[in-house]
C-alpha cells in the first residue's frame, strides 16, 4: 500500500510573523522557514506504518517555491521514500488549487492513504485534505489521534468536543493529523544526508493540468489591534479585589 | 441574495454556535435560511425557527444524518447550494470538518474563519496565528464561509419561522461512525463559558493541574482550558486546548495559570475582557497581555486564590 503525504513550507512556529507595511502582506524576509509542524506528524504516522509492514512505499509531495525541496529532505531524513515537488515558484497557492494539484499527483501514484497535517499554520484555513477527499470521492477522518489500517479499511480516532470518535473507511481514504497522533522523531545528520540521495521529482502546476489562479483577491492584509496589558498584581488580596471591584468579573 | 447557516445541534437543541454564525449572516444582508440535517431532529429545527432574523428553517431528516459524518452533510448542503449566494458554518471541531468538502464539490474556494464581514463578498480573516489579519474578496458564484463564533455576538430569540422538510441527499457511505467515547462535564462549555481557567506547563503534571485548578474551577463556575504545551504534555486531553490550533475563547475572564504565553495560546485566548495570568517568571510574554499579573509561584497563589473567593 502506498502512502502519499503532502507537506508545506511555512514560516518556522517559533517566529513572530508581522504586515509589512505597506499591507500587501507579511513580512518573510529573512524569516526562518520549516516544515508545518501537522504535516510532521504526517509523515511520522506514514513512517510508522511503513514500519509496520503495512504501507509499502511513503511518497512525500509539496507545493510550493524550489526552496520547498529543503521540506521534501526533511520528510525524506526522517523515512520517507520519494518527493515530489509541485514547483509554482512564488505564486501564492490557495488551497482548493492546491488540493487540485495534488489530486493530480494522487491520479498518477494511485496511494490508498493520503495523509495531510490538519492546517498549515501560515494562513490556519484548514480546508486542503478536506477539499482533496471531495475532489476524490473518498471518506475522511479529521483531526486523527489514533490511526489502524487492516484489511483494506482505516479505523481512525478523532478529537471531537467533549472527547474521541471513532470512524472507520474504506481505503483509498484521507485523514488529517493532529498533535497527539505521535510524536515525530528528529532526523540525525547522517540521515539528512542519505535523504538527499532519494529521489526527488519536480512537476509544474501546468504539467498537471491545473489553474492555480488564486480565488481569493487579498485586499490588505494589516495588523491586529494591539492588547494593552502589562498591569501586575502584589499578591492574591489585591487580584481578588481588583477582579470584584475594578473589572467586576466575579 | 439568500444566505444558508448551517446549523451544529445535538438533534435535540441548537449549540450556541449557530446563533453565531447567523449574526455573520445577519452582517452580509438577505434572506437567511437555516438547515438542520440531523435525525430525529425537529427539536433542533424548531429551536432554530425561533431563532430572530431567520426566514425558513429546512429540516433534512434522515438516519445517516445522525452521526454528522461530513461526506454525507457535504453531499446534502451541495444539492441545496444553487439556490444560495452564501453557505454559512462555524469554523468549530464540526463546521471545519464538514464546509471545506463542500468548497470542493463547488469548485469554490472557502474563506476560513471570518472574523468580519465587510461587505457580500469581503472578508476579515486572521492568519499567522492572529499576528495578521487579511481582507480577502471572493469572486466566487456561491461564498462559502466559516465564521469565528466569539466574533459575533450571538442571536436571541423572537423569529416564528416556518420549518420546511427538504429530500436528504443520498447516503455516500463513504464513512461509518464505530463509537464516540464523550466526558460528561457539569462544567460549561470552553467556548461559550463567562470564565475560563487555563493551565499550562508550569503545572507540571496532569495531577497538579486536577488538584488545583478543578477546584478553582468549581468555585467560578467556570470551564477548564489548557495551553498545547500541557495538551502535548499529557496533563489533558485535546479539547480542552486554546489557541490557533485548539478553541478560540473570548470569556469575560480568562485566568492563565503556569502559561508562558506563545504565540500559539494567545491567538486563542487574547479577545478576552479581562486577563489574569499567574506564573513565576516575570519575563513570559503573558505578562504583556494580562491586565492583572501575579508573579508568583502558582502551587502557593492558587490555593490562596480558591480560599480568598
Amino acid at each position: 500500500m502506498k502512502v502519499l503525504v503532502p507537506v508545506k513550507r511555512v514560516a518556522d512556529k517559533d517566529v513572530k510573523v508581522r504586515p509589512k507595511a505597506d499591507e500587501t502582506g507579511v513580512d518573510l524576509a529573512n524569516v526562518k522557514m520549516s516544515i508545518n509542524p501537522f504535516d510532521e506528524n504526517a509523515v511520522e504516522e506514514a513512517v510508522r506504518l511503513k514500519e509496520k509492514g503495512v504501507a509499502t512505499e511513503v511518497v512525500v509531495v509539496s507545493v510550493g517555491p524550489e526552496k520547498a525541496k529543503d521540506t521534501l529532505i526533511s520528510a525524506l531524513a526522517v523515512g520517507a521514500d520519494r518527493a515530489i515537488l509541485v514547483d509554482a515558484g512564488e505564486t501564492e497557492v490557495q488551497p482548493l488549487a492546491v488540493a487540485k494539484l495534488i489530486k493530480a499527483v494522487a491520479d498518477k501514484e494511485q496511494p490508498q492513504l493520503v495523509i495531510f497535517g490538519r492546517q498549515a499554520i501560515d494562513d490556519d484555513s484548514a480546508q486542503t485534505g478536506q477539499v482533496f477527499a471531495a475532489l476524490q470521492g473518498w471518506g475522511q477522518a479529521t483531526f486523527a489521534s489514533k490511526v489502524e489500517v487492516a484489511d483494506g479499511k482505516a479505523k481512525v480516532s478523532r478529537e471531537i468536543d467533549g472527547g474521541l470518535e471513532t470512524l472507520e473507511l474504506a481505503l483509498p481514504a484521507v485523514i488529517s493529523a493532529d498533535l497527539r497522533l505521535n510524536e515525530p522523531r528528529y532526523a540525525k545528520l547522517p540521515d539528512v544526508m542519505k535523504a538527499k540521495k532519494k529521489p526527488l521529482e519536480t512537476v509544474k502546476p501546468g504539467d498537471l493540468g491545473v489553474d492555480i489562479a488564486p480565488r481569493l483577491k487579498t485586499l490588505k492584509v494589516s495588523e491586529p489591534p494591539k492588547r494593552q496589558g502589562g498591569g501586575k498584581v502584589a499578591d492574591v488580596a489585591e487580584l481578588v479585589n481588583k477582579l470584584k471591584n475594578v473589572a467586576k468579573v466575579i | 441574495m439568500t444566505i444558508l447557516v448551517i446549523a451544529e445541534h445535538d438533534h435535540a437543541s441548537l449549540k450556541g454556535v449557530t446563533r453565531n454564525t447567523l449574526a455573520a449572516a445577519q452582517k452580509i444582508g438577505g434572506e437567511v435560511h437555516v438547515l438542520v440535517a440531523g435525525s430525529n431532529a425537529a427539536a433542533a429545527a424548531a429551536e432554530a425557527g425561533k431563532l430572530a432574523g431567520v426566514a425558513k428553517v429546512l429540516l433534512a431528516d434522515a438516519p445517516h444524518y445522525a452521526d454528522q459524518t461530513a461526506e454525507n452533510l457535504a453531499a446534502l448542503v451541495v444539492s441545496l447550494a444553487a439556490n444560495y449566494s452564501h453557505v454559512l458554518a462555524p469554523a468549530s471541531v464540526f463546521g471545519k470538518n464538514f464546509l471545506p468538502r463542500v468548497a470542493g464539490l463547488l469548485d469554490v474556494q472557502q474563506i476560513s474563519d471570518v472574523i468580519a464581514v465587510n461587505s457580500a463578498d469581503t472578508f476579515v480573516r486572521p492568519i499567522y496565528a492572529g499576528n495578521a489579519l487579511a481582507t480577502v474578496q471572493s469572486a466566487d458564484k456561491v461564498k462559502v464561509v466559516s465564521v469565528r463564533p466569539t466574533a459575533f455576538e450571538a442571536v436571541g430569540d423572537g423569529g416564528a419561522a416556518p420549518v420546511e422538510n427538504v429530500a436528504a441527499a443520498a447516503d455516500t457511505g463513504l464513512a461509518r461512525l464505530v463509537g464516540r467515547e464523550i466526558v460528561k462535564s457539569e462544567r460549561p462549555e470552553l467556548g461559550a463559558a463567562k470564565i475560563v481557567v487555563s493551565g499550562g506547563r508550569g503545572l507540571g503534571s496532569g495531577e497538579n493541574y486536577k488538584k488545583l485548578l478543578e477546584p478553582l474551577a468549581d468555585k467560578l463556575s467556570a470551564a477548564l482550558g489548557a495551553s498545547r504545551a500541557a495538551v502535548d504534555a499529557g496533563y489533558v486531553p485535546n479539547d480542552y486546548q486554546v489557541g490557533q490550533t485548539g478553541k478560540i475563547v473570548a470569556p469575560q475572564l480568562y485566568i492563565a495559570i503556569g502559561i508562558s504565553g506563545a504565540i500559539q495560546h494567545l491567538a486563542g485566548m487574547k479577545d478576552s475582557k479581562v486577563i489574569v495570568a499567574i506564573n513565576k517568571n516575570e519575563d513570559e510574554p503573558i505578562f504583556q497581555v494580562a491586565d492583572y499579573g501575579l508573579v508568583a509561584d502558582l502551587n502557593e497563589a492558587v490555593p490562596q486564590l480558591i480560599a480568598a473567593l
